[in-house]
């Protein structure tokens, strides 16, 4: 799909997609996070970051990279798929199920950063408290986001977050990450030209419109 | 054989004369045909006759028949009705509705009844149900063999001597297989000039069999129902007959090496005859890949090499004529598993439409020749008189006014629910064929007009 | 995927591969020692087996219930079924329990498309008559898969009464369409005679196969074949194609032996051979509840609607 790459003049013609964050955006957000995460937790001790495929993946991992150039640390992180906790499944077609990776030392006594790339609904962030319930019991958890964009239907709250952005409920947010989708970005689709193109570069809150009801 | 009952039941229709307006006697040329006293009584030029034409008898109707063919009426050698026993699936009444409907004007209906037709006793009920039902000629087969068991000769002698006048003898659905039985029952039925029509499948090679042995009975994992034992006792019996001179008349052949050993049979100048079914003209075994059991037949559903064969066998005469087995059964025998299912379609009501899609349209047979396959060859075979030596004589002055009158030329999709047999296992449901029966006269009287029964 | 599961041989390679990778991730959430999973909670499978066959009715159970499924087991033993109600008459009855997956084993070839055409759920051939058993390949395939890191390309020779077996139909268009070559090795008689429009190489001489075999897939020989004189006698049969000590030395090192079982220990396979460290036949089991969760969470973990 050819939308705006970063950097181009944003376009604010109805019906167009608007950048609404550019690569370079998203290197300093997730440079902040970073530090926010550091200072919350005194250092990252215990910190164990799992990311929710497919966007918090890569978004964990950069997290940690750039803890690693901060302080020094090494944070464990892994990964947690939701999907087979999720509560509206019926709601739409089968989602195929991604890897869950926890690190080796597990997740009990820890603090438990999740990290996702956009917070909508909230359910998504539900689901994956109980899936990681299944893996153990941490001593916190913590929830990272890159983008919240509003419209919770669930009382949960992000502890570290990137951008907050307003948004009408039915435009889709497309966060881009050069590890998924060849660049980075974040985009505001308007409601109609969703990303229909299943091999288009661009997603939304994730690729089977996880937070989208 | 009594006709009298027919006489006095219908013998205000009988008395009424018809005019087919420019009908075209088997595909050729245009002629006004008159129908009087029950039978084709003149030709006159085409379109010169009208309501008030010089010497036509009282109260005569006019039948616009422009386009329409006319074929003497047809005649079936292989029609399960199911009475008596399963009046559920079919019975004399409601088969024979569907036969005229279909165009034919003579049934034979076979002897797996229940009980079963080996005696004159049943025979002659299985008659006189198709007198009172009026729609057809019904002329019931006799069982070969006691109860079908294929163990010992059923009153062969008594069947033929009976009000029925049985001429032909078969357990069909089972196979005459005990060599030295069907040897002679050929033999005996020659007294009155019988003649036995065989069921050929060699049992011990289709133990459980379930459809045609080949590719697709491979991928479905049904057992397979090889051609090899059709073919094996068609020849057994083929030299059988050829040994005691007998009249041998082999069922619904399914297979290209039957058709084979036929031609070689009557080679030999051996007296042996042949149908086959319309389905096995039109159908292949891929079509069990659903598992729906409507397409569950036996002999089953061969392949495309077979039934290219089988069409050129009955286009050159190996094959002598066409039968429907006409095999009605009630939903819970069909709607099931395919094993559980019971073998059989209807035919009755697609047979023309079948042949003229398989045989006429590719220009295998002219409307001489369906006349022949499907109206002379099998009343021949069965006994029957002879309503005239050849296919012209069939629709000329003088013969008896038994015909069908067909127009070839709409196509219409089959809809069961549509049929007159009490059951709807055809398998030709949702498929568009050829032509439609537009009446059925048996000896002047119409039975069935533009897809009515009179 | 399809609504239903009735056959390897409508199985795409996009989907089958699905269900490989799917059934991976079940696998390591079992691993993880998580028991169980919330994701098919308030959806009814229903175990409707019409032949006794514990083993693939309670690998189905285990799969349902780790996801948190209801299940009823309805086996034709002791129910109305056995008493003459149709095939169609219990599919209204599982429509009116509102199933919504029937896994259906049954004697008779095809039964599970019928009943497919008569229920609203999803249905799912858990084995028909000798047509196809496809969950059995699909564990089969991911066994291979795990053990050996691929499919594509493999050497997988199957051997026995293919004629009656629904494990080697779904085997062989699985295998094909995901890549393996496939050789079967049988006496004639126990050979469909379609087999020469399969994907397959046919070979009557085992020892010459199994050298060049990177999998030797073992079919169950049920004795009563003997009598039917598809082969003379037990001793002639495991003379030329059962997989003794001696033959399965011939197999490359790296080789596996599969059965699908119930084994039948020295007719077919030696006692030595199936408890051999080649033989995978106790984590096929284990295999078999992950590749049935991933049929069931694929077949019902959705909305119904096809993707």
């Amino acid at each position: 799909m050819a939308a705006a790459a970063p950097g181009d003049p944003v376009s604010r013609r109805p019906g167009a997609a608007r950048t609404v964050l550019s690569a370079d955006d998203i290197t300093r957000i997730v440079s902040r996070m970073a530090h926010q995460i550091l200072e919350k937790t005194t250092g990252g001790a215990g910190v164990v970051l799992l990311g929710i495929p497919t966007r918090g993946v890569p978004l964990a991992h950069r997290l940690v990279r750039r803890v690693h150039a901060v302080e020094g640390v090494d944070l464990p992180v892994g990964s947690l798929d939701p999907t087979m906790y999720r509560d509206d499944l019926r709601l739409r077609g089968v989602r195929p199920l991604e890897v869950t990776e926890i690190p080796d030392g597990g997740v009990d006594g820890k603090v438990v950063i999740l990290v996702d790339d956009v917070l909508f609904s909230g359910r998504t962030v539900r689901a994956a408290l109980d899936a990681l319930a299944a893996y153990g019991r941490p001593r916190a958890v913590q929830l990272a986001v890159l983008v919240d964009r509003g419209h919770r239907e669930l009382p949960i709250r992000a502890d570290y977050v990137g951008k907050n952005m307003p948004t009408s409920r039915r435009e889709l947010v497309a966060v881009r990450l050069r590890e998924v989708d060849g660049g980075d970005g974040v985009l505001i689709l308007p409601p109609t030209s969703g990303p229909t193109s299943p091999s288009g570069p661009t997603s939304t809150d994730e690729p089977s419109g996880r937070d989208q009801q | 054989m009594s006709t009298s009952g027919q006489v006095q039941n219908r013998g205000q229709d009988q008395g009424r004369a018809w005019v087919l307006r420019r009908v075209r006697p088997l595909g050729g040329e245009p002629v006004d045909v008159l129908l009087a006293d029950g039978v084709i009584a003149a030709w006159r030029p085409a379109g010169s006759t009208g309501p008030d034409s010089e010497g036509l008898p009282p109260g005569t109707t006019i039948l616009d028949a422009d386009g329409l063919i006319l074929l003497p009426g047809l005649v079936d050698l292989h029609t399960h009705l199911r009475e008596p026993g399963r009046e559920d699936a079919e019975t004399v009444e409601s088969g024979t509705r569907a036969a005229a409907l279909g165009g034919y004007t003579s049934v034979f209906a076979m002897a797996n009844t229940n009980p079963v037709a080996d005696t004159a006793g049943v025979v002659e009920q299985v008659y006189r149900l198709g007198i009172d039902a009026g729609h057809c000629d019904v002329r019931p087969v006799g069982a070969v063999t006691v109860g079908l068991g294929g163990q010992r000769l059923a009153e062969l002698g008594a069947m033929a001597g009976s009000a029925a006048g049985v001429r032909v003898f078969s357990d069909d659905g089972h196979c005459v297989s005990d060599a030295q039985l069907m040897r002679r029952a050929l033999e005996y039925v020659k007294a009155f000039d019988g003649v036995v029509a065989q069921h050929a499948e060699e049992p011990r090679l289709t133990e459980g069999a379930q459809m045609n042995e080949g590719v697709v009975a491979a991928r479905l994992g049904l057992p397979g129902w090889p051609a090899v034992a059709e073919e094996a006792i068609i020849a057994r019996d083929g030299l059988l007959a050829g040994h005691v001179d007998s009249r041998l008349h082999i069922c619904h052949v399914s297979t290209a090496g039957s058709v084979e050993i036929l031609r070689w049979a009557k080679a030999k100048g051996w007296r042996v005859t042949a149908e086959v079914t319309p389905h096995h003209l039109l159908l292949t075994d891929d079509l069990a890949s659903g598992y729906d059991p409507v397409f569950k037949v036996n002999p089953p559903l061969r392949t495309a090499a077979d039934v290219a064969a089988l069409r050129a066998g009955l286009a050159d005469g190996t094959i002598d004529c066409v039968a429907t087995d006409h095999a009605p059964h009630a939903a819970q025998d069909k709607e099931t598993e395919w094993a559980a299912a019971r073998p059989g379609m209807l035919g009755l009501e697609t047979a023309l439409s079948v042949v003229i899609e398989t045989m006429v349209v590719g220009g295998r047979l002219d409307w001489a020749g369906v006349a022949d396959r499907m109206a002379l060859a099998p009343a021949r075979i069965g006994g029957l008189k002879s309503p005239a030596a050849d296919a012209s004589g069939s629709v000329a002055v003088g013969a008896p006014a038994t015909l069908t009158l067909l127009d070839p030329s709409p196509w219409r999709v089959v809809d069961p629910q549509a049929l007159a047999s009490r059951s709807r296992n055809t398998p030709y449901a949702g498929r568009s064929l050829p032509g439609s029966v537009r009446a059925t006269f048996l000896r002047g009287r119409p039975t069935a007009l533009d897809g009515k029964i009179v | 995927m399809k609504r239903h599961l009735l056959s390897t041989e409508d199985l795409g390679r996009d989907d089958a591969l699905l269900v490989l990778d799917t059934a991976e991730r079940m696998a390591r959430v079992a691993e993880a020692s998580v028991r169980k999973l919330p994701t098919l909670r308030g959806r009814t499978v229903v175990n409707l087996f019409f032949e006794d066959s514990t083993r693939t009715r309670t690998s189905f159970e285990v799969a349902a219930k780790r996801l948190s499924a209801d299940v009823i087991n309805f086996s034709a033993r002791g129910s109305s079924v056995s008493k003459g109600e149709s095939l169609k008459d219990t599919a209204q009855t599982l429509e009116a329990m509102g199933a919504d997956a029937v896994v259906c084993r049954h004697p008779a070839s095809g039964a599970p498309h019928r009943l497919a055409s008569w229920v609203r759920g999803s249905v799912v051939n858990a084995g028909d008559g000798t047509h196809e058993h496809p969950t059995q390949a699909l564990l089969d395939a991911f066994t291979m898969r795990r053990r050996l890191g691929r499919i594509e390309g493999l050497r997988v020779t199957i051997v026995g009464d293919v004629l009656h077996s629904r494990v080697a139909r779904s085997n062989v268009w699985l295998l094909a369409t995901l890549g393996a070559s496939v050789t079967v090795v049988a006496p004639p008689t126990l050979l469909p005679l379609g087999v020469s429009s399969w994907p397959v190489e046919v070979s009557y001489n085992l020892d010459a196969v199994l050298p060049k075999s990177d999998v030797v897939m073992m079919l169950r020989v049920q004795r009563e074949r003997m009598s039917a004189a598809f082969f003379p006698t037990e001793r002639e049969y495991s003379r030329r194609y059962g997989l003794d000590v001696d033959r399965a030395a011939n197999l490359p090192e790296h080789a596996l032996v599969m059965h699908p079982g119930p084994m039948v220990r020295g007719m077919e396979i030696a006692s030595q051979v199936a408890d051999s460290a080649r033989s995978t036949v106790v984590e096929q089991v284990a295999n078999g509840v992950s590749v049935r969760m991933a049929v069931l969470y694929l077949l019902l973990g959705g909305s119904g609607e096809v993707v």
